[in-house]
């Protein structure tokens, strides 16, 4: 008797963690409660832009005190035709298209770039998976690229679009103007003093420190600026946010 | 309830736990269940934990749930622990292998997906860290700390503490006289947990947002920098669940019908032991 009455609670205690278990699975499919789910962004969002100075610099590090490597993440090489003719022509042809709601388009070629007022910071880079890595990045401010082309009214995003592929998606990523013109927000053409490695994004990445790893974008070579996330790709800012559910606001 | 006299055989009951400390216990189930396995979903999105600023594949980990060819392990610097079929490697459901750290059992949602699991994390942290906050303004102002979770000095000498793990080990919690006091091991766990783990797992979860390290860089002194904060964001969880089996081991032990209702309607019927 005992022995039944304890295989029944045995089982019953099973099955209740496995309930649970299938119970979130549900849950974490359930139209309903993705909403609440969602919603929690908004108020992460809402909360740190209130409770935190929006002019706040990450902390930038000594030389000694950076990682040994700089690890690579996501595309490591884009390997399309255009990009090995790029490279292999060392990007002397690379152009990075500043266009969308500005008042004069340009186009900037990668010596342009280097010649407009540079900035080198040393900070570290969180990936969403949850390591960390510290490296010296130079490169130019996007607001020197913003204040030259003009933002026309209504501009409220910035969108990047990328030489690299996710199977048939192009990789983008969508910063605020917060961001934008948030001094550490550069161009980067450089790591560790050294012309910046295909793997990390040759030849110009997105540096918006403040955010996660994602937030990135590698291979920039168009630069659109835009009123609506939903503009662009799906609508949610990004092609991790758009295809897997990632977070827009990546602060956190 | 005054009016009618209790039978004598029936003891009378006490009121023991207040309505916010039920709210704020319950609200907690809920809510460091879904923080643990969740933060065990994000935890398997890269299983290694450093000290300092840094910390990526080609640095040291101190603590690594992996796998080889055959095997899944658990290592604690240069301790390897074989632990095939519950961490590292394990096979699902359907008996499939799965090379990965914590089982699908243990993690919301049960399969791989980071973006959804930091959802349900940083969603329910909310509850957790306000949870926390509201709790403590109330304690505050119905005295329920300094009532309940003052330790005196006499409570912690080496002696009564002694007497305090005699009594435990004979299933003796409380006092006959004052059935509505926590005992000394008590005191210290609720007040460890209280003051000490809930606050720094939400302090070190806050340092691994970039743009709070950013506004706040006291955060990354505090705690010695990110990747020491997500390892003490770990071992603070793993105290969490220690503190958990042992409080429900105990419930059990002091006898769950009464804690239960005790937690759930505030009102406990004290032991019948003589004065130990």
């Amino acid at each position: 008797m005992s022995l039944v009455t304890r295989r029944a609670a045995l089982s019953t205690l099973a099955l209740g963690a496995g309930g649970l278990v299938a119970g979130c699975d549900r849950l974490n499919e359930s139209p309903a409660f993705r909403k609440i789910l969602f919603a929690g962004e908004e108020m992460n969002l809402g909360f740190q832009r209130a409770l935190t100075d929006r002019d706040a610099l990450a902390r930038e590090y000594a030389p000694e005190d950076r990682s040994p490597t700089m690890r690579p993440n996501g595309t490591r090489d884009p390997a399309t035709a255009r990009y090995n003719a790029h490279r292999a022509a060392g990007f002397a042809t690379w152009r990075i298209a500043v266009d969308g709601l500005v008042h004069r388009p340009m186009s900037f070629s990668i010596p342009h770039l280097r010649s407009l007022p540079a900035r080198a910071q040393i900070t570290r880079h969180d990936c969403v998976e949850g390591w960390s890595a510290i490296a010296k990045w130079t490169g130019t401010p996007l607001r020197h690229l913003l204040d030259v082309t003009g933002l026309k009214d209504g501009a409220r995003f910035i969108v990047f679009q990328c030489a690299d592929y996710f199977g048939s998606n192009r990789y983008y990523e969508t910063i605020d103007l917060i961001d934008a013109f948030h001094p550490q927000t550069i161009l980067a053409w450089g790591l560790n003093d050294r012309p910046l490695p295909v793997e990390n994004g040759a030849p110009v990445r997105l540096r918006v420190e403040r955010h996660l790893g994602y937030k990135h974008a590698k291979y920039v070579e168009r630069i659109q600026v835009i009123d609506d996330l939903a503009r662009v790709g799906l609508g949610r800012g990004g092609f991790w946010e758009d295809h897997h559910d990632y977070d827009w606001y990546a602060g956190i | 309830m005054d009016e009618t006299p209790a039978p004598a055989a029936k003891p009378r009951l006490v009121y023991r736990h207040r309505l916010t400390t039920r709210i704020w216990h319950w609200v907690n189930v809920l809510a460091v269940f879904v923080m643990l396995m969740s933060g065990l979903m994000i935890f398997n999105a890269h299983p290694r934990l450093y000290w300092g600023e840094y910390g990526a594949n080609a640095d040291y980990a101190w603590l690594q749930i992996g796998a080889t060819r055959t095997e899944g392990y658990l290592r604690v610097g240069s301790l390897e622990i074989p632990t095939t079929g519950v961490l590292g490697r394990w096979s699902d459901g359907e008996g499939n292998i799965v090379n990965r750290a914590f089982p699908g059992w243990a993690t919301i949602p049960s399969g791989y997906d980071l973006a959804m699991a930091r959802r349900w994390h940083l969603t329910f942290a909310w509850l957790l860290a306000f949870g926390l906050l509201l709790y403590m303004l109330a304690s505050l102002i119905n005295r329920h700390f300094k009532r309940d979770l003052t330790i005196r000095r006499d409570e912690v000498r080496a002696r009564h503490i002694w007497a305090d793990i005699k009594a435990h080990a004979r299933l003796r919690f409380h006092h006959p006289d004052r059935p509505n006091a926590y005992n000394t091991l008590q005191k210290l766990s609720y007040v460890a947990i209280i003051f000490v783990v809930l606050p720094v797992v939400i302090l070190t979860g806050l340092t691994m947002s970039p743009n709070m390290d950013a506004a706040w860089p006291w955060l990354l002194d505090l705690f010695g920098g990110r990747q020491s904060a997500r390892s003490i964001h770990f071992i603070c969880a793993a105290a969490l669940v220690v503190f958990i089996a042992v409080h429900v081991l105990l419930v059990v032990l002091a006898g769950p019908v009464n804690e239960m209702r005790s937690m759930i309607t505030g009102w406990s019927k004290p032991p019948k032991e003589p004065t130990p």
